[in-house]
């Protein structure tokens, strides 16, 4: 009972604050407007200075190079680039993302088949990698100088060193050798089984679950690594504090010392990694997507890439953008939320 | 220092408290070595000294709140409140007269409050987590006692976050909190020290007043003088960890004994300026890894001879004519070296 009346007292102080906070959101976002431009500008140049052509795929003897210079034309490759420059944004801020060269589809379309399946791998292992972070931060800091903190630190830190696409190759050789016991097996590609048609709603559930054990460790495990570091320094940082020493004096329990009283201060610092995280998160996504054949943006992406199919890397960048501004913003909402102290000025 | 026998077992007692900080490969800092006193039902103790001369980890001692380690009391240490030893008490058993029977206010009243929770959930905290009460009633308990503590608007402090308050407000919400479950010792840890000279004097009254209500005893631990003379009935000493003078506080202000008081009192300018010139007692406090030999203060004391280089005074405390008092100086053997000039003399 007390803690959704706690709750309401919380979204009440925020409701206080709502008119501000929704300034201070749209100024914020706004303020990223020319930061996206420049981002997108900057990859378009980059992407034509690259060497390759997107007609390359359709490179055969079969197809008359008087086809292949026609396509070029119907895409608007045989124009200057400032003029293609000019055309693609100007489609662009219409929301015209343009058409995939390589898929022969909208890129429209693409990124919605993909940007969902995206947003639920980061999700969860941003969870992932936040919650097991911190919770072994925590254990750390508590035990400060115990057997269990240095073997954490030293797992923490051997993980933080492993890189994410060595780990994901690991990880499905790990579960596709003869040595790995059967009742422990799990999916190492897709997002869902061959017969997630004919499935009940539960073991749908279960399927997609069990899809994403793998990709999920493969992709937040050394983040997590990184997080534990700054949760366990964090913490032992705010059990000097001297309100802490006042919560001891008041005789409260250990428990409610750390958890109610250390905490929510720890936490401050560590609210700030999300945005951090995120960019690399996403990076990592491009290579294990790749790995455990996940049909999400950082797959989309690699082909693309790999295409030279520019509008549909110009827009899939778009994308990565805007999530990392958006998620920073939140971790900054979320910051302020935890913290009374901060204004929005 | 033994209390003037009242028939009655004090409230404290600590006795030979000595607490070091050990280090690998470094000389032990003996921080608190041999400190003595007493306090009964209702009676305020001034504890004063220099800083870094023990009384702070004296008073954390008490309710067991320094870390061990680095910190590491002696085994012989005795700190018995209402006859129980607390040296070596169980976390469980602390935690209980912590807030409980022992309340506590510290120096630092800007960073001694949780930023991120409310004021009134801070106070009403120390009540409902004993199981005695609901949240509820704690909450309304708080309100009344924010109103105690003299908070003009008590219904918004409740709700205020520590940084919306000033100094003084907030060293008012954590004496409440130190007072919320009626303790019988209130140690206070420099409670004016970061204060405003004119919130000083409300937070001492505040202290006075409730104590007068609730009949709790008062340690005061303070580098200042004058805070000490307005509210303690006795008054001890320190210097470098341990005791040095005793005795009621119109004896040690009236008639200090000690060379080291005698020094901190001519070093307290008057507001009439009819002491005369301030004096300066010379160099600094030693470090607690590097007392110097026999009496710890003889290289700074004006008087000192050959004896005091050599051999460390006990605290002697006995009945006079005027009270209970006693100083741990070789003056007290041969009082006729008291003699010459004392302190040199500041111009001011």
């Amino acid at each position: 009972m007390a803690a959704p009346r706690r709750q309401t007292r919380r979204l009440e102080r925020f409701e206080l604050r709502g008119g501000l906070l929704g300034r201070y959101a749209v100024r914020r976002l706004v303020g990223s407007v020319p930061l996206l431009w420049g981002i997108v500008t900057l990859l378009f140049i980059l992407l034509h200075a690259a060497p390759g052509d997107p007609m390359a795929a359709f490179f055969n003897p079969n197809v008359s190079p008087d086809v292949l210079e026609q396509m070029r034309r119907n895409f608007g490759l045989d124009q200057s680039l400032l003029e293609q420059y000019g055309r693609w944004l100007g489609n662009f801020v219409t929301g015209d993302f343009g058409f995939s060269y390589s898929r022969l589809r909208p890129v429209r379309e693409v990124l919605a088949e993909a940007l969902p399946n995206t947003l639920w791998l980061g999700a969860t292992s941003l969870v992932v990698t936040f919650v097991v972070g911190c919770t072994v931060g925590i254990v750390q800091a508590v035990r400060q100088y115990s057997r269990l903190d240095h073997g954490l630190t030293f797992a923490a830190l051997s993980l933080y060193s492993i890189p994410t696409f060595w780990l994901g190759v690991v990880l499905v050789l790990l579960v596709s050798s003869n040595a790995w016991p059967a009742w422990l097996d799990l999916p190492i590609s897709g997002m869902q089984s061959l017969d997630y048609a004919e499935l009940g709603a539960w073991d749908r559930i279960v399927d997609r679950i069990r899809h994403l054990i793998l990709p999920t460790i493969a992709l937040g495990l050394s983040s997590a690594a990184a997080v534990a570091r700054y949760m366990r320094g964090s913490m032992l940082e705010t059990i000097d504090e001297d309100y802490i020493r006042t919560a001891r004096a008041k005789g409260l329990s250990e428990r409610r010392v750390i958890l109610r009283h250390a905490l929510a201060n720890a936490l401050l610092p560590v609210i700030s990694l999300v945005g951090l995280f995120l960019p690399i998160l996403f990076g990592g996504a491009v290579v294990i997507e790749v790995i455990f054949s996940w049909p999400g943006m950082g797959r989309v992406m690699v082909d693309a890439i790999g295409a030279r199919d520019y509008p549909l890397v110009l827009a899939a960048s778009f994308l990565f953008a805007t999530l990392v501004i958006v998620a920073n913003l939140l971790a900054d909402l979320l910051y302020a939320w935890v913290d009374p102290r901060i204004r929005y000025s | 220092m033994n209390a003037p026998a009242r028939g009655v077992a004090p409230l404290l007692e600590v006795r030979d408290l000595r607490v070091r900080f050990e280090s690998a490969g470094e000389t032990a800092a003996r921080a608190v070595e041999g400190v003595s006193f007493t306090l009964a039902r209702g009676e305020t103790l001034g504890l004063v000294g220099e800083s870094g001369c023990g009384k702070s980890l004296t008073a954390l001692s008490i309710p067991r709140l320094v870390d061990e380690p680095p910190a590491q009391t002696s085994a012989d240490s005795s700190i018995l409140f209402r006859g129980e030893e607390l040296v070596g008490a169980s976390q469980q058993r602390l935690r209980q007269l912590r807030g409980a029977e022992i309340g506590f206010v510290f120096q630092e009243p800007m960073t001694s409050l949780n930023p991120v929770h409310r004021v009134g959930d801070q106070v009403a905290e120390a009540l409902w987590t004993r199981g005695e009460v609901s949240r509820k009633q704690a909450k309304t308990i708080a309100l009344e006692l924010l109103d105690r503590v003299e908070f003009r608007d008590p219904r918004r402090a409740m709700r205020a976050y520590p940084h919306e308050l000033s100094g003084g407000m907030r060293q008012r919400a954590l004496i409440a909190m130190a007072v919320a479950c009626e303790p019988s010792l209130l140690i206070a840890d420099e409670p004016t020290t970061a204060l405003d000279v004119t919130v000083q004097a409300q937070i001492l009254e505040l202290l006075a007043s409730l104590q007068a209500d609730t009949g709790l005893a008062l340690l005061l631990i303070s580098h200042d003088l004058a805070v000490v003379s307005q509210v303690a009935d006795r008054v001890a000493v320190m210097y470098a960890g341990r005791i040095v003078e005793t005795g009621t506080a119109r004896q040690v202000f009236g008639s200090p004994r000690h060379p080291y008081t005698e020094g901190l009192l001519r070093a307290v300018p008057t507001i009439d300026g009819a002491g005369g010139s301030l004096a300066m007692i010379p160099g600094r406090v030693p470090r607690p890894d590097a007392w110097p030999s026999g009496c710890t203060f003889h290289p700074r004391c004006p008087y000192a001879w050959d004896r005091c280089e050599t051999d460390e005074p006990d605290l002697r405390e006995g009945a006079t004519s005027s009270g209970w008092v006693g100083a741990r100086c070789w003056l007290e053997d041969e009082p006729a070296k008291r003699s010459g000039t004392g302190y040199a003399e500041v111009d001011s």
